[in-house]
């Protein structure tokens, strides 16, 4: 059983405060759906939980575990068990998917003598297309095979805690259901803890949330059960938005 | 001895170039040891002596080698296509030495042919090496060059490439530049005849103290002519490059192609990259493009590598192994390709080169 604390978290880039005050528990098996108006601080909160440059955290902490992660660098926190699926996946020329997957695998004492039968089983089982797997990371991909790719190195690393950064965005509708059925997958067969970050409700037709907490102006103004996204799709964030 | 004078760092071929160092009067003759691997069925094509055709020298180091240059003639007669590449190997592992070496490439029409050639040297090598090559495609040939230097960290290389295409020729010239203290090259292809392609493609990586230089020329003269060239290079420590090139379109060369990318990874703070493009079109009616950049590793990418759980230093590894295997994709399949990217990566890694 893993456990994800994030408490009083608050971040700011460059002269804005963008988080004020974020408090989350994430426990193994749990899918836990953070929403938000655009601009509520929704991708501060991955980037920052994640170490990204850029991001300063100025209150709060975070810790897996009880391991403090904000005192990791970014690649320590991903091996003790954090893994971003991000909202635009960077194009990396040149770095092949196999090659990535191996030093990351590397950097967690993991055998990568099975990596390429993994990689295949794996992009087989969300329809990627395993010729990309021989391609550059990301390099000419399009919306859906950036995410399905992102899926896949999510299912090779098992990792403990996942962040879905609006995995929807810039999905068909194929590709958003392969992803989001392979990570409530991941829930069961991993246990895999889920944080998922969103504007809108539809991944939750495969990924089924056990909590939703809405995100506004750096706060989360309102935790409750999967109920509150079918509340929130009629009525939208107005409500919570107010100052 | 020449009677042509040294150049400056005021000229412009020489601008940020590290010839005010050089005191060549320190320097004695010496030799090249030189080792050349051909299969039998082409010894015959090489030979130690042949014509240099006259010509004006451009500067001092260029008449010098002429004066004083160890020749290597290939020439491969008309139709002939040599299988196996024809491999050249300069050493040189004495101090306070100048040493020339000549390579005259004669392709004849519609003769294939491959030529590496190595300069290498030992790690203490205080000595000046003046290559110089001479390639000639006759109409249709097809030539390859791939010139690589894994010289020792003290010795100087000032060279100059000349690669002259006939009509619907395709030249190919490539390089892989590790070495050196100061490594210079001058590299100009010209395009003669009418339809001649030529594909210019270098790595270079250099470290602590090392500086690399080149300076291209992709010179069409005819119509419908073809020329693409693309470098890449890394500076890292307190080393530094420098990249200048000029395509120039004379005016009869119309409907002609050329492209021109140089790029460059600075990876320190205290590492120094100068790209510097030019282009002159004489005429209308020509495809003309280039680019280039000087910086250090994106931010984003390092970060996604990074968020994968790959430590810092090997997320930067794969990025420029990453980056120059765009140069080393293109090499022919060679059996010491391999090796090379094993150097990159070692070199990156911050052991000595």
């Amino acid at each position: 059983m893993t456990t994800l604390e994030i408490k009083n978290l608050a971040v700011s880039v460059g002269s804005s405060q963008i988080l004020i005050d974020v408090t989350l528990t994430i426990k193994s098996g749990e899918v836990h759906a953070v929403m938000g108006p655009n601009g509520a601080g929704k991708s501060t909160l991955s980037a920052a939980l994640m170490g990204k440059p850029g991001y300063v955290v100025t209150g709060g902490s975070v810790k897996l575990d009880g391991v403090d992660m904000l005192a990791l660098p970014t690649w320590q926190r991903a091996t003790a068990g954090l893994h971003l699926i991000m909202q635009y996946p960077t194009e990396i020329p040149g770095v092949m998917l196999q090659d990535a997957m191996s030093a990351a695998l590397d950097a967690r004492k993991r055998d990568t003598a099975n990596l390429r039968s993994l990689i295949a089983t794996e992009a087989k089982r969300i329809s990627f297309d395993t010729e990309l797997v021989d391609r550059a990371v990301n390099v000419d991909f399009s919306g859906g095979e950036k995410k399905r790719n992102e899926t896949v190195q999510l299912a090779v690393l098992q990792p403990k805690i996942a962040i879905l950064d609006e995995l929807d965005s810039g999905l068909d509708i194929d590709a958003l259901r392969d992803c989001a059925q392979r990570v409530e997958d991941a829930t069961r067969e991993m246990n895999l803890g889920v944080l998922v970050i969103t504007h809108y409700s539809r991944l939750f037709e495969q990924l089924k949330p056990d909590f939703v907490h809405i995100l506004t102006n750096g706060r989360i103004v309102k935790s409750a059960g999967p109920e509150l996204a079918d509340e929130l799709e009629v009525t939208g964030y107005a409500a919570y938005s107010g100052k | 001895m020449s009677t042509l004078a040294l150049p400056t760092a005021d000229e412009e071929i020489w601008r940020y170039s590290r010839i005010g160092e050089l005191q060549l009067d320190s320097f004695k003759l010496g030799k090249l040891s030189t080792k050349i691997d051909v299969s039998s069925a082409a010894k015959q094509i090489v030979c130690s002596t042949t014509n240099i055709v006259p010509r004006a020298a451009t500067d001092i180091f260029e008449d010098l080698n002429g004066r004083h240059a160890q020749l290597t003639a290939i020439t491969v007669a008309k139709n002939q296509v040599v299988a196996e590449p024809i491999v050249i190997t300069h050493s040189l592992d004495e101090s306070g030495i100048v040493a020339y070496s000549r390579l005259v490439i004669e392709a004849n029409e519609n003769s294939e042919v491959t030529v590496v050639e190595r300069f290498v040297s030992s790690v203490d090598t205080n000595s000046l090496i003046v290559p110089v090559v001479d390639l000639r495609a006759a109409q249709s040939a097809r030539v390859t060059y791939i010139a690589i230097n894994e010289l020792g960290a003290a010795t100087w290389q000032i060279g100059y490439q000349q690669a002259v295409g006939q009509r619907d020729s395709t030249m190919k010239m490539f390089t892989v530049a590790l070495g050196g203290d100061y490594a210079r090259m001058r590299a100009e292809v010209r395009l003669e005849g009418q339809g001649a392609n030529a594909q210019q493609v270098a790595l270079y990586f250099a470290d602590a103290n090392q500086m690399h230089d080149f300076r291209t020329l992709q010179d069409h003269a005819a119509p419908r002519t073809h020329s693409n060239l693309l470098f890449k290079g890394a500076v890292k420590d307190t080393a530094k490059s420098v990249y200048t090139g000029l395509i120039r379109i004379r005016e009869n060369a119309t409907k002609s192609e050329a492209f021109q990318t140089n790029r460059n990874l600075t990876l320190s703070n205290g590492a120094w990259a100068e790209s510097v493009p030019n282009l002159e079109i004489e005429t209308n009616d020509v495809k003309c493009s280039h680019a280039s950049t000087v910086g250090p590793i994106d931010e984003d990418q390092r970060f996604y590598l990074e968020s994968r759980g790959i430590q810092p230093e090997i997320a930067e590894r794969l990025v420029v192994l990453g980056f120059f295997d765009e140069v080393l994709n293109r090499l022919p399949a060679l059996p010491f390709i391999a090796g090379l990217r094993e150097r990159v990566s070692t070199k990156l890694l911050g052991a000595k080169s």
